[in-house]
């Protein structure tokens, strides 16, 4: 069993296990730091194997005392041995992390289930999140499935298969005229007043935790071993430096050996804050406002941006960003030769591995897992372009020579 | 120019418990410095070498500083000022 408490990420000062995220004297973010010294290597791999499918079989490594109940529990999604795509790229050997399947079908679960279980811990009857979609879907189904009330705050202009797929579950969405960063602003000042549990503001050192679970599936489905890559979206920064403390924290135990992998972050160009900082040498993100089809990754003020910059510089790995039409380009590289269908963030994820592989940025002996975190059912204007229907009469003329001849061509 | 400065829930700490102060300040710099002379604490919980600390978000009517001036953003009579942590979201 670990213990835990909370923690400033830049100054240290410890904080009571409660719903708050900012350190009163740096203004740095709150994290939640374990003690796992009481907790033996062997008898935790044995308490995963024997677990529940999916991510509370890791809960010695999430901030409960007790393994939490929780109805819609995600995780233990496919990884997927991508050898058509490998082909594709010219490397060996690839693996793609398919999040989609999830139960509202993008890695939010994760986070939502673990920030909702806390909420429920300490006593909270509403929850509420900035959304840029996705986790608009995960707070509202989550909290349907508890029994919690819900509000969900989303930039007014999100695809319609986000708002339809969040409204069906009864929440109150709340639509705002502006971007992300909008939202995000006026949810961490309605913070202030409500007496809500609001996921990725004053809950969001818990929140981020369920992103680590992602690593530790990895670890666990290449049969305890770690890649030498990994490519992953970059909005917030948050899922790709949890990712980084996964690996690390069963590194540190010992339950997996080697060495931290290298670090790809990808972003569209049309919002690439993180990438843009990389490439010119920053230390911190300047803020941009974000115009992008990739709109699940349209974080123009990323709260975690310093922490993967320094993640991938210290990995030598990279930030890059990819074009719109290299987003479309890298759903269609997907479907065609995996077989998954993803949005437009795991377009970006493609495009920008595609782009690495071109630019022999990976050895081909390197074993790469790419994390597909959404569904492209919620993204469909990104793909009506690229392909058309044959539309014919019912007869067996109309196909075989009206139409066969040129299929087959 | 008479203008609001919001303070957030965590730094209230060190203004008495209070969330909105009048000052003068003809920019964002100026209303703030006015802040902490009344409040000396709160420049070393906000600022670092002369600047905002890196997590922390400074908004003139709702706009970010970043994508003004900075602190040397102009304010207009009545405009509010508000400080908020920059590690929300995502």
């Amino acid at each position: 069993m670990a213990t835990w408490e909370l923690r400033c990420k830049e100054c240290d000062t410890a904080y009571p296990p409660e719903a708050r995220y900012v350190c009163e004297q740096c203004f740095g973010p709150l994290e939640v730091s374990y003690d796992f010294s009481a907790l033996d290597a062997e008898e935790a791999r044995r308490k995963i194997q024997a677990g529940s499918p999916g991510i509370w079989r890791y809960s010695d490594f999430l901030p409960f005392d007790d393994p939490p109940r929780a109805p819609l529990e995600p995780g233990l999604t496919p990884l997927i041995r991508a050898d058509r795509l490998a082909d594709r790229l010219g490397l060996e050997e690839v693996w793609i992390k398919n999040d989609a399947a999830n139960p509202t079908h993008s890695f939010k679960d994760r986070v939502v289930a673990v920030a909702l279980a806390k909420a429920r811990e300490l006593g909270f009857e509403t929850v509420a999140c900035a959304s840029t979609g996705n986790l608009a879907n995960a707070v509202a189904a989550h909290a349907a499935a508890a029994g919690l009330d819900s509000y969900v705050f989303v930039p007014a202009d999100l695809e319609e298969q986000k708002l339809l797929a969040t409204g069906v579950y009864g929440t109150s969405l709340v639509g705002v005229r502006g971007t992300y960063d909008d939202v995000n602003r006026l949810c961490t000042e309605l913070c202030e007043t409500r007496p809500w549990a609001f996921v990725n503001v004053n809950l969001r050192p818990y929140y981020s935790q369920g992103s680590k679970t992602l690593a530790f599936e990895t670890v666990e489905q290449l049969g305890w071993s770690l890649p030498d890559r990994i490519v992953c979206p970059i909005a917030s920064g948050s899922l790709f430096t949890k990712l980084a403390r996964g690996f690390n924290e069963w590194i540190d135990l010992g339950l997996v050996k080697g060495d931290l992998p290298t670090f790809n972050g990808a972003q569209a160009h049309g919002c690439s804050p993180v990438a843009t900082a990389f490439g010119e040498g920053w230390e911190a993100c300047k803020p941009q406002r974000p115009e992008t089809i990739a709109k699940s990754l349209a974080i123009g003020n990323p709260a975690d941006g310093v922490y993967a910059l320094e993640l991938a510089r210290g990995t030598e790995g990279s930030i890059d960003s990819v074009s719109d039409d290299e987003i479309r380009d890298g759903i269609r590289l997907l479907a065609e030769t995996t077989g998954i269908f993803t949005e437009t963030a795991g377009g970006v994820t493609t495009a920008v591995l595609a782009k690495l592989a071109q630019r022999g940025d990976i050895d081909p002996s390197e074993r790469v897992v790419a994390y597909i975190t959404g569904e492209g059912l919620k993204t469909l204007d990104a793909a009506r372009e690229g392909f058309r229907m044959h539309e014919i009469e019912p007869t067996l003329e109309a196909f075989e020579s009206g139409l066969e001849p040129a299929l087959t061509r | 120019m008479s203008v609001t400065v919001k303070i957030p829930a965590q730094l209230r700490g060190v203004t008495d418990g209070e969330g909105e102060i009048e000052v003068d300040g003809t920019t964002v710099g100026e209303a703030l410095d006015a802040v902490f002379s009344e409040h000396d604490d709160l420049r070393e919980r906000i600022t670092e070498d002369g600047g905002l600390r890196r997590f922390v978000n400074v908004y003139v009517s709702g706009e970010d500083i970043r994508f003004q001036d900075g602190l040397d953003t102009a304010l207009q009579d009545g405009d509010e000022v508000t400080i908020l942590p920059a590690v929300a979201g995502g």
